[in-house]
C-alpha cells in the first residue's frame, strides 16, 4: 500500500485518504459573464496527463485537513506535498 | 484436452507501414479493429492502417472482465448497447472465428430498497426498448446463482435483482484474434510496436500521424486509444473531459463448475463470472485517482474480496491466482464520447471508461459510420463532445452507479 505524507501527520497508508481531483482550480471571477464554453471547461474538463499532476487529497481518516500533491500519475510518485495556499513547486 | 483454438500468431501479418492511408485508426485494442473491420467490411474502405504502440489488443482488451450486456437506463445507452449485443449474436459467424461468446445471463444484485427501486426502474425502461430484462426476487437469484449468499443476516443483503437473460461474458482475446483476422484479410495494416506521437494538420484539418516508425500520412484518423485518449488528443491541442484511472481485475486457480452466470453488485462493488477454462473472474470499482501506471491499490482488492466473500461464502478457499490493472478513460456522465472534433477528418472514441468491452462490435460498427461518412452514425448522436457544454448529458452514472 502507497505511503502518502500527511504535511501535519506524517507518512500514513494511502486508505486514510481521500482524493479531490485536480489542484488550483479556481472558481471563476465573474460567473456571470461566463460562457456555455467556459461553464463546461470550469464543471466539467480537467487536465488528465500521463506524468507530474497537481492534485488535492485529504486526510480523512486523520487529521481531516486537505493539501495539495504533484504525484506522477505513471508512477505514483509523489514529487512534492505542499499547502493550499502555497503555489505549485517546481519538481524537475 | 480442450476444445480451445491453437495459438493464432498466424492470423495477421506484420506489415511495414505504408506512407499513407487513408484511414489511419489509432489503438489497436477491440474498438480499433472492430472499426476497422466495418470500415473494410460495410464501406469497402480497406486502405486502413490500424496503430498499436504496443501488441495487438494487449491493452483494456486483455484485461476486462468480459461482461456483455444491454440493461441500460437511458434510452441513447440503450440504442448503442443493444446494437452492439445484437451484433455480438452473430459475431462468431460473421468472423468465422470461435470467440466463445456464452449468453448465460447477467444478475445485477439490489441490496437497498432504493436499489430495488431504481433496478424495477431499469427493468420497466429496458423492456420499452425492447430489451429483455426481469424482476427476480431473492428466492429467484438463489434459484439462477445457487452459491449467491441469500441470507437476510449479512451487512447488505440480497433484495432481489435485475436479470438479463442474453446478456454474458465472451473471450476477449479471440474477439480480438477474430476482429484482427478479418480485417487483415480484407487488406487492413495491422501495425504493432508503432506509437503515435504527433498528429499533423493543416487549416485545421488533419494530415497525418507521427509515429516511432515514421511519419504517416491519412485522409482521416480514428483514436481508439481507450484510457490514452487525453493524451493524444493534447496532440492537437484538445482538452477532453476525462479522467484516466486504474482499475483492476483478478482471477482464482481454476475449478469445477460452481457459477453458471454473471452476478454484479454496484453497492458491494464486485462482479463475478466463471471463465470457460474455471477461473472466478472478478472486478471491482476504478482507484479513486488518476493513474497510467496499469497498477492499482491493494486495498481495493481487499475490500472486493471482502464483498466476494460475503457473497459467495464458497470462495473461501479458492485460491487468488493474479491480479493486474487497465486505465480506464471515465466522462462525467460515464457515458461514451464518439463523434467529430474541431479538427476535420479527426475523430474520437473514447471514454467508455469501465464498460467498453461489451461495445466493441457494436462502436465498430458506430465509429466506422461516422469516419466514413464524416457524420455521426445515429446511434452515436447522442455521444458527442459537445454535450458537455450544451448540458444534454447520458448521465448513467446517477441512473444506474454503472461499471462494467
Ligand atoms: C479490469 C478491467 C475490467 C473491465 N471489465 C469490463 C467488462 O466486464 N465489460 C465491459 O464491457 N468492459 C470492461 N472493461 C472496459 C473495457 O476493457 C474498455 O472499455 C475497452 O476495452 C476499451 O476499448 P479498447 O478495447 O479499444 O481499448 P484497449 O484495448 O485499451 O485499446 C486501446 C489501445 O490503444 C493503444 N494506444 C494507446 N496510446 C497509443 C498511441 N499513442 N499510439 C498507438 N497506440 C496507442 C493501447 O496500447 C491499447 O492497445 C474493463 C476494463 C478493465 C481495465
Ligand atoms: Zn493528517
Amino acid at each position: 500500500m502507497q505511503l502518502i505524507p500527511c504535511p501535519w501527520c506524517g507518512p500514513r497508508e494511502e486508505a486514510e485518504f481521500h482524493y479531490g481531483g485536480q489542484a488550483h482550480v479556481a472558481y471563476p471571477e465573474d460567473p456571470a459573464a461566463l460562457s456555455d464554453e467556459d461553464w463546461a471547461k470550469f464543471v466539467f474538463f480537467r487536465a488528465n496527463p500521463s506524468g507530474p499532476y497537481a492534485e488535492r487529497w485529504s486526510h480523512s481518516a486523520g487529521c481531516r485537513r486537505w493539501f495539495n500533491a504533484v504525484r506522477d500519475t505513471r508512477t505514483h510518485d509523489l514529487l512534492a506535498i505542499y499547502r493550499l495556499d502555497e503555489p505549485r513547486p517546481v519538481t524537475s | 484436452m480442450t476444445d480451445l483454438p491453437e495459438h493464432p500468431d498466424f492470423l495477421w501479418d506484420n506489415p511495414e507501414p505504408k506512407k499513407a492511408y487513408d484511414v489511419v485508426v489509432v489503438g489497436g485494442g477491440g474498438h480499433g479493429l472492430a472499426t476497422a473491420y466495418y470500415l473494410a467490411k460495410v464501406f469497402g474502405i480497406t486502405d486502413v492502417a490500424v496503430l498499436e504502440k504496443g501488441w495487438l489488443a494487449g491493452g483494456n482488451m486483455a484485461r476486462n472482465t468480459t461482461i456483455i450486456r444491454s440493461n441500460y437506463l437511458w434510452d441513447e445507452s440503450s440504442g448503442i448497447y443493444e446494437h452492439s449485443l445484437k451484433l455480438w449474436e452473430g459475431l462468431e459467424e460473421d468472423l468465422g472465428y470461435p470467440i466463445l461468446f456464452s449468453q448465460r445471463g447477467v444478475l445485477n444484485l439490489a441490496h437497498t430498497l432504493q436499489d430495488v427501486r431504481d433496478s424495477v426502474r431499469r427493468v420497466e425502461a429496458n423492456k420499452l426498448n425492447g430489451i429483455d430484462a426481469e424482476w427476480v426476487d431473492a428466492a429467484g437469484v438463489k434459484e439462477i446463482c445457487p452459491i449467491v449468499n441469500t441470507s437476510p443476516d449479512v451487512r447488505y443483503p440480497v433484495l432481489g435483482a435485475t436479470y438479463q437473460p442474453r446478456a454474458g461474458i465472451a473471450k476477449h482475446d479471440y474477439v480480438a484474434w477474430g476482429f484482427a483476422r478479418a480485417a487483415h484479410e480484407l487488406g487492413v495494416d495491422l501495425i504493432q510496436n508503432c506509437e503515435v506521437t504527433g498528429i499533423s494538420t493543416r487549416d485545421g484539418r488533419v494530415t497525418g500521424v507521427e509515429t516511432s516508425r515514421g511519419r504517416i500520412a491519412a485522409g482521416k484518423v480514428g483514436l481508439c486509444a481507450a484510457g490514452h485518449t487525453s493524451v493524444l488528443a493534447r496532440l492537437v491541442g484538445l482538452d477532453l473531459p476525462l479522467n484516466s484511472h486504474p482499475l483492476q481485475a483478478l482471477v482464482s486457480e481454476l475449478l469445477e463448475p460452481v457459477h453458471p452466470t454473471v452476478v454484479m453488485s454496484n453497492a458491494v462493488h464486485v462482479y463475478v463470472s466463471q471463465a470457460h477454462k474455471g477461473e472466478l473472474v472478478m472486478g471491482a470499482g476504478i482507484d479513486s485517482y488518476n493513474g497510467y501506471g496499469q497498477r492499482g491499490s491493494f486495498h481495493i482488492i481487499e475490500e472486493q474480496m471482502a464483498a466476494a466473500l460475503e457473497l459467495f461464502p464458497v470462495f473461501a478457499r479458492a485460491h487468488l491466482l493474479r491480479t493486474w490493472a487497465g486505465i480506464v478513460d471515465v466522462s462525467p456522465d460515464a457515458s461514451p464520447i464518439i463523434g467529430l472534433t474541431p479538427v476535420e477528418n479527426l475523430f474520437l472514441n473514447c471514454g467508455w471508461g469501465t464498460g467498453g468491452f461489451k461495445a466493441t462490435p457494436g462502436v465498430g460498427d458506430v465509429f466506422a459510420a461516422t469516419i466514413a461518412r464524416g457524420k455521426p452514425h445515429e446511434y452515436a448522436e447522442p455521444f458527442t463532445l459537445d454535450r458537455f457544454t450544451t448540458g444534454a448529458l447520458v448521465d448513467e452514472h446517477g441512473a444506474a452507479a454503472v461499471a462494467h
